[in-house]
């Protein structure tokens, strides 16, 4: 079963069906985004394990690639990252 | 009885969808909804989910959206567990008369600590003593969240919340906090356990266990929430491991009767120099500020002391010590 997208693509049932997104981009909430620094990430998926918006994914490589749409920046990965390969940088306008 | 420990790799569940899908209004550094994304990684074939109102449930099922990706029930505060035991029997039913096809559908019940402490808990002993066949997931997040940090039966003593606010009076709760799981062990299940967020491989088995089992699985889940704790959102998990490593929440499963700690409380069990003291997790938390005041700094030693006296406890019951 395929999902829909975006909200927009939600039928009119008075059924919810599951969808990313379903409050929005939460991304907008973020004061401070993590950057990750893949020369000294060692690709434990710690920060993928703990995301609470599962806003990490993984690439081919095991290594996390962060969706910033809808990270929210609480900064989890950054504090739980074992070689503190993440950083929480200040959003610029 | 033995249950056999579903062993698996970190790519193992990587591979899996996430069940609980990003976009949630979850606060940042929620750490129940962590838990709710590790829960889902442990379901092994069609499932379905239903949940008392709480943080969790408001936060991911706004009509007509929804982050659960498979089926999902909401239901009142106090009758998650009931709700959960008319489903088991349902599915029961239409598979016996031809109506569904013939496979084993698990059911998991989720509530927060206000709709299984307080709320909940009739329907919860209700559900365990007819002895459905499901698992009830409690993340306690210690307080009623979602309605704006009231205490609830899981409030821990000397914790300030709106409804036990820390002054001039009272400093924060008065009474300790229910010992839930305990309760529900008392209702001879064949499985309960706790299980915290940071230890995740250790949750996810649990979870597995619980859906094996046949018949009735209890689990209690530790959930730091920085909006009621007035902790940093970036500590929720760093929290989770501290409650585990200062013995303020220990974890342990209990298979038919017998208690049995699990590794990361068995190595403070085996090493005692390890235990670190409480105030180490209680200084990181906005709620427990006041008791680092001079008025009431003893509160300080009385709940050292109070989780010590549980923590010997619980190693008598488990044979060790």
């Amino acid at each position: 079963m395929s999902f829909p997208k975006t909200r927009k693509e939600m039928p009119l049932t008075p059924l919810s069906l599951p969808t990313v997104g379903s409050m929005g981009k939460t991304g907008s909430w973020r004061t401070f985004k993590p950057v990750v620094n893949y020369s000294t990430c060692t690709k434990c998926t710690l920060c993928w394990i703990y995301c609470p918006d599962g806003a990490i994914t993984r690439r081919e490589d095991d290594s996390p690639e962060i969706d910033y749409e809808y990270c929210k920046g609480c900064g989890i990965c950054a504090n739980e990252c074992p070689v503190k390969a993440i950083t929480m940088e200040r959003e610029e306008e | 009885m033995q249950i056999e420990e579903w062993k698996f790799t970190a790519k193992d569940i990587a591979e899996k969808t996430d069940l609980f899908m990003s976009g949630h209004r979850a606060c940042a550094g929620c750490a129940p909804a962590t838990v709710m994304r590790l829960i889902l990684k442990a379901v092994r074939g069609p499932t379905i989910v239903t949940m008392a109102t709480g943080c969790m449930e408001v936060v991911s099922t706004i009509y007509p959206y929804t982050s659960w990706a498979l089926p999902w029930l909401h239901t009142a505060f106090e009758n998650a567990a009931a709700n959960a035991s008319g489903i088991e029997a349902a599915i029961k039913i239409m598979r016996k008369k031809g109506r569904i096809k013939d496979e084993h559908v698990d059911v998991i019940a989720i509530a927060g600590d206000g709709g299984t402490y307080d709320i909940g808990i009739q329907a919860l002993s209700g559900a365990v003593e007819r002895g459905h066949d499901f698992l009830f997931v409690l993340y306690d997040n210690e307080a009623y969240m979602n309605t704006g940090i009231q205490r609830s039966g899981g409030t821990p003593l000397g914790a300030s919340t709106t409804t036990s606010p820390a002054g001039e009076v009272i400093p924060g709760k008065l009474e300790a906090k229910k010992p839930i799981a305990d309760i529900i062990v008392a209702h001879e299940i064949p499985y309960v356990a706790t299980a915290s967020p940071y230890y995740w491989r250790n949750l996810i088995t649990k979870v597995r266990k619980g859906l094996e089992v046949e018949g009735p699985a209890f689990l209690h889940v530790f959930a730091p929430c920085p909006r009621g704790w007035r902790s940093d959102p970036a500590k929720s998990i760093e929290l989770s491991r501290l409650a585990v490593e200062t013995c303020v929440f220990p974890l342990w499963e209990c298979i038919s009767g017998e208690y049995k700690l699990s590794s990361p409380s068995k190595v403070i069990a085996m090493a005692p120099q390890k235990k670190k003291p409480v105030k180490e997790y209680l200084a990181v938390q906005g709620r427990f500020r006041h008791l680092f005041t001079p008025k009431y700094e003893k509160l300080l030693d009385e709940i050292q002391r109070i989780t010590d006296q549980k923590w010997q406890k619980l190693l008598k019951k488990c044979g060790i010590a």
